[in-house]
């Protein structure tokens, strides 16, 4: 049989992403395509008991319940996937391009000396092995690309499919495979939380951005209560974030993240090409900027000329209004 | 401190081209990636803080050398460019080998690299290069702090939850992020230093890598198609005053089933 398709899925705080959840779908609908067995592979505390979550978008789950201790997360299940692809022999592994999922994906390239798809945005079957559609040159192409061996990494992007239930779900199978390297140690001191880090950007299937436009730190007050009245998380430009307006975990773009939400809302954002290369893939773009000539308005679907604090607060209530 | 900056030299985002044989086309009009130089920023302030020198290391074609002198420039001692026309079409696999083949001739306390690079945007480099010479591997910094007299080195690492405090031995990788502080500009006395200061060029022969091994013949990514985007159909102009602006936002974004 041929080599099967396995997703390694992230998890925070015991639970799989959704973009882990994302990942499975993709191996899932791959595996379909292609005539292979699946499998999405889950390594950290917790992994047990995520198993069934993962397990009901298709692909059997191989749950590692391995303690990183004081170990980071990206080396101890590097380690951990390097033995179980080195035990099972699977064609083709998908990773997140989350800052585990490309640590774990660099290590894993060393310690296989397997070549990868990087920053993929879609992955589909062709004729004899996984297609994948990467956006290049700040958006303005698209390639497709395949692998030149028979075997390899995909490391794909959030949201290159939505995460749905498959008909049955994919049987569970609690491994605890010995590492397959020995990695230089590094020892995690301390974990500390921040609250302004709670809803991840990436995670979020709607985001509201703030730039220059909101004026200072205050600003922000308005996309917040936009970005909590459509469930969604708030976004900034660099040079919002440099200003200090705001934390780097907000920051979209070219030296800060890239997503794709269903809808993003851009306040007061002109548009800079570091910024369009974090944001442009979105589903539905709505800028709102006093300048019309902005070049936000070029790949925005919707563009209001305007002010955003006369026009955020209106919005604001008007989409509580609709809920309630 | 010793420090080997791993510095690439990339096109300015939104300038890029393709040559024939869908490679990026390098031949012109480089300048260092973004995330390499705040991480360049963040040894220069280490070597200014602990004494030493600070080297970089580039793998790239010759008009990377504009590059490179903007780092001589800001500070750095000397540099290292690894250059070999089978270097061309190199994926992150080869980039990682080529990297870690050059690093193992030098001596350092700590290798740092930026998290990704606006190019390739495929942030595994560091990781490989690190694991392929057992190195301490600590990423996405947005503090770097080392202890000299320890011989270890501290790291606050960006988490999807807040930050990690991560710590090792030093010689170490680094990966950095902008967190770690505005890139200095060159002052005029820096420019002018530059100009004398040494850019070492290695071939793959001087690094004993097969020529086979890296470049277009060893890449795992062969192109199919390279075509533009789909286009947006054009944005929706709404100039009403703030009221009748968002009923026209609130129909726009149900008709779409966004909220």
């Amino acid at each position: 049989m041929a080599g099967a398709i396995w997703a390694v899925c992230d998890m925070v705080d015991g639970l799989p992403t959704r973009h882990g959840r994302e990942l499975a779908t993709l191996t899932w609908a791959l595996g379909r395509a292609a005539s292979r067995p699946t499998a999405s592979v889950l390594v950290g505390p917790g992994a047990s008991a995520a198993a069934d979550a993962i397990a009901s978008h298709g692909p059997d789950v191989l749950a590692v319940d391995a303690d990183p201790g004081e170990r980071p997360i990206a080396a101890v299940t590097a380690e951990r996937v390097a033995a179980l692809i080195r035990e099972r022999q699977p064609a083709y592994v998908l990773l997140g391009t989350s800052d585990d999922g490309r640590d774990t994906a660099g290590i894993l390239q060393a310690l296989l000396e397997w070549g990868a798809l990087v920053n993929v945005s879609a992955v589909r079957w062709g004729d004899d092995g996984p297609v994948a559609e990467v956006s290049v040159f700040g958006g303005r192409l698209v390639t497709e690309s395949r692998l030149t061996q028979d075997h390899g990494l995909i490391i794909v992007r959030p949201s290159a499919v939505a995460a749905e239930a498959a008909e049955r779900p994919g049987g569970v199978e609690r491994i605890d495979p010995a590492p397959g390297a020995d990695l230089a140690p590094v020892r995690v001191v301390d974990r500390v939380g921040e609250a302004s880090a709670a809803v991840s950007i990436e995670e979020a299937t709607v985001i509201v951005a703030g730039g220059r436009g909101v004026g200072g730190p205050e600003g922000f007050g308005v996309v917040r209560d936009l970005a909590d009245a459509l469930g969604g998380a708030v976004g900034a430009t660099r040079a919002v974030v440099d200003s200090g307006w705001i934390g780097y975990a907000h920051q979209i773009g070219q030296t800060g993240k890239s997503v794709k939400p269903q809808l993003y809302v851009a306040a007061g954002i002109s548009g800079a090409i570091q910024h369009k290369v974090g944001m442009q893939t979105s589903g539905t773009i709505v800028a709102i900027n006093k300048d019309p000539d902005a070049p936000i308005a070029e790949f925005a679907d919707m563009m209001v000329v305007g002010d955003l604090f006369e026009i955020l607060p209106r919005l604001t209530a008007a989409v509580r209004a609709r809920r309630a | 401190m010793r420090i080997v900056v791993l510095l690439k030299a990339v096109p300015v985002v939104g300038t890029e081209k393709m040559t024939g044989g869908w490679l990026l086309d390098r031949s012109a009009g480089l300048e260092s990636n973004g995330n390499d130089e705040y991480v360049l920023e963040a040894g220069l302030k280490l070597v200014e803080a602990h004494g030493g020198e600070l080297v970089t290391l580039t793998m790239g074609p010759s008009p990377a050398t504009e590059a490179i002198r903007k780092a001589l420039a800001m500070g750095a001692a000397r540099a290292v460019q690894v250059v070999d026309e089978a270097l061309a079409g190199s994926d992150a696999l080869a980039t990682g080998r080529v990297l870690a083949a050059a690093l193992q001739r030098m001596e350092f306390d700590l290798a740092l690299a930026g998290a990704d690079t606006s190019d390739g945007q495929g942030g595994v480099v560091g990781a490989a290069v690190a694991t392929r010479l057992g190195l301490p591997y600590l990423s996405y910094a947005a503090a770097i702090e080392p202890d000299p007299a320890a011989g270890t080195v501290r790291v606050r690492r960006i988490s999807p939850t807040g930050y990690d405090v991560l710590e090792a031995r030093m010689p170490a990788l680094v990966a950095g992020t902008q967190l770690l502080g505005e890139p200095r500009y060159p002052s005029l006395r820096g420019i002018m230093q530059a100009r004398s200061k040494q850019i070492a060029t290695w071939s793959l022969a001087d690094l004993g890598i097969d020529p086979a091994s890296v470049g277009t013949p060893a890449t795992w990514s062969a192109v199919l198609t390279a075509t533009p985007p789909a286009q947006r159909a054009g944005a929706t102009i709404v100039r009403d005053a703030p009221e009748a602006a968002v009923e026209r936002i609130v129909e726009f974004l149900a008709a779409r089933r966004l909220i």
